[in-house]
């Protein structure tokens, strides 16, 4: 088993087979409330762990990070590590699923079941987020316009670059806090 | 008709206050007329009159003339080169992009062009899959999707700059519009994605076909209940079906489109099929005139093309109104010559 969260996706498929993927996927979904918790206490933990990662360097932990990452995020969403995480605004249904890869909302051609246009027996991406988003508490808002994927950013850990940027967020907010205090 | 400030008919307008084009189509919707556009096929040829042919059987029928982007993910001439060929004579143009062809370093080049070129609408669309085309093996490209493409349409207009911040010497001057489906799920979420692409830019849309007045109701409600109404102009898409077995095919086949059983049936007991189809699409045009947030109807008659014209006409939703045309500007010059002789 282990071995197996350790190979990524496409050894998970061949082993477990896509139509097994494709059930752990919509388990998720349906499950988003539950996952939306973990992920967050994950964040915590990781952005805990910023200073570490500062002095271990960022460039080093990222390898072995990507790969957890893919290993976890590649059996419950079927993620194909676009580096840059949507799964908070998209009811933890993840757009790169998509055969379109639309990351704004579902096209015009879903089907009267609610099943995908290109491949119609995949429930459609985006029916599942909207379901997905209504489980989830502080979700971001389904209707932010997402930019478009980065591509320089493809197979890298979008879990410690938010962490990351979220310990710099609050390095910056308490150096600010210190120098008001100076101030008084 | 021909607007007062018109230099000479076709070239580019003044961009009156508030407008963001030069365009006629912008100009029709904003004076609050009732616009009236429908769809171009374009030829698997390279032959020019090919295009001229098929643009001028709507003369003096339509605001604008939508050129089509691979549709359906099969191969034909350009959008581009379409509208290229009849920005030239002096037809308003839509020109539809499509994000499964391009990406995003295409994409922009070919807006910068195009409005280059004359053109004043584009419509941002997602695209269909490979899959449902001529050549499936083709591959997907799909580097933005139709909210970002809008946006990125948008900062190159208003910001002056392509995606990646580097400024651009002179932004084109588009109107920007966006497709809606309000008959595909999710349903609820339907008008919430309206809001988002209006967000992202888009001054218009133009719909999927519509059969179901009912749902299209209940569709609207929701998007005056979020005020989109006063922010998007709407064009209702509609369209004659050829016959019942058509009709039955496009439902099974063609994702998206809603055909109800009621429209189904009622072809089934006409006589004549084909009128009978015609007749549903001049009721859904006049239904669609009286419901409030609607400012106008695409045509999309594929293969009936020639039966735009008719449609239009006894819809009577110009009501009176004659689009400019190529051939109204020289019968006008003809017209004016006798006279003076």
């Amino acid at each position: 088993m282990h071995l197996l969260y350790v190979c990524g996706k496409k050894a998970t498929t061949k082993l477990i087979g896509a139509k097994t993927m494709y059930k752990v996927r919509l388990w998720s979904v349906r499950h988003a409330g539950l996952l939306e918790k973990v992920y967050n206490a994950v964040e915590k933990c990781l952005v805990r762990l910023a200073p570490v990662f500062e002095r271990v360097g960022y460039e080093r932990v990222e390898k072995p990070m990507a790969l957890i990452e893919k290993s976890v995020k590649g059996v419950l969403f079927d993620c194909q590590m676009c580096g840059q995480c949507a799964l908070s605004s998209t009811g933890m249904s993840c757009p790169m699923n998509c055969p379109k890869t639309l990351r704004n909302g579902p096209c015009g051609g879903v089907r009267e079941n609610g099943n995908c246009e290109v491949k119609p027996e995949m429930a459609c991406v985006w029916v599942e987020a909207v379901k997905g988003h209504a489980l989830m508490q502080s979700a971001n808002n389904l209707n932010e316009v997402q930019f478009p994927v980065d591509y320089t950013l493809k197979g890298s850990s979008s879990w410690l670059r938010v962490a990351r940027e979220k310990a710099a967020e609050t390095a910056a907010a308490n150096s600010d806090d210190a120098l008001t205090s100076d101030k008084v | 008709m021909k607007f007062d400030d018109e230099p000479v008919p076709g070239y580019p307008l003044p961009i009156l206050p508030g407008h963001t084009s030069p365009g006629r189509l912008e100009r029709v919707l904003r004076a609050g007329e009732f616009a009236v556009t429908t769809e171009l096929a374009p030829p698997d040829s390279a032959d020019p009159e090919e295009v001229y042919k098929r643009a001028r059987i709507f003369d003096g029928y339509v605001d604008a003339i939508n050129a089509t982007d691979g549709s359906g993910a099969h191969c034909h001439m350009s959008s581009v080169a379409v509208c290229a060929l009849l920005c030239r004579m002096g037809y308003a143009l839509i020109m539809q992009i499509s994000c499964r062809d391009k990406n995003r370093i295409a994409i922009q080049g070919d807006i910068l062009g195009a409005a280059a070129m004359g053109v004043c609408n584009m419509l941002c669309l997602s695209g269909d899959g490979v899959q449902t085309g001529d050549h499936p093996q083709a591959k997907p490209v799909f580097d933005l999707d139709c909210m970002s493409l809008l946006e990125i349409a948008r900062t190159l207009r208003d910001d002056s700059c392509f995606q990646s911040g580097r400024a651009i010497d002179s932004a084109p001057r588009v109107f920007l519009g966006a497709a809606a489906n309000p008959f595909a799920p999710p349903f609820d979420w339907r008008p919430q994605r309206l809001a988002k692409k209006v967000a992202a830019g888009a001054q218009f849309v133009q719909t999927q076909y519509c059969y179901d007045i009912d749902r299209l109701q209940s569709y609207m409600t929701q998007v005056r209940d979020l005020g989109l109404d006063k922010e998007v102009f709407i064009l209702l898409g509609v369209g004659p079906l050829a016959s019942a077995r058509t009709a039955e095919w496009i439902r099974s086949n063609v994702p998206g489109v809603h055909i109800p059983d009621n429209v189904i049936d009622r072809l089934k007991g006409a006589d004549n099929q084909k009128a009978e189809g015609q007749k549903i699409c001049i009721e859904m045009i006049q239904q669609a005139r009286e419901i409030e947030g609607i400012n106008g109807v695409h045509i999309m008659a594929y293969r009936q093309e020639e039966n735009v014209a008719n449609i239009v006409d006894a819809s009577g939703v110009l009501n009176g109104r004659v689009p400019w045309h190529p051939r109204q500007y020289e019968q006008q010059t003809l017209h004016d010559y006798s006279e003076h002789e």
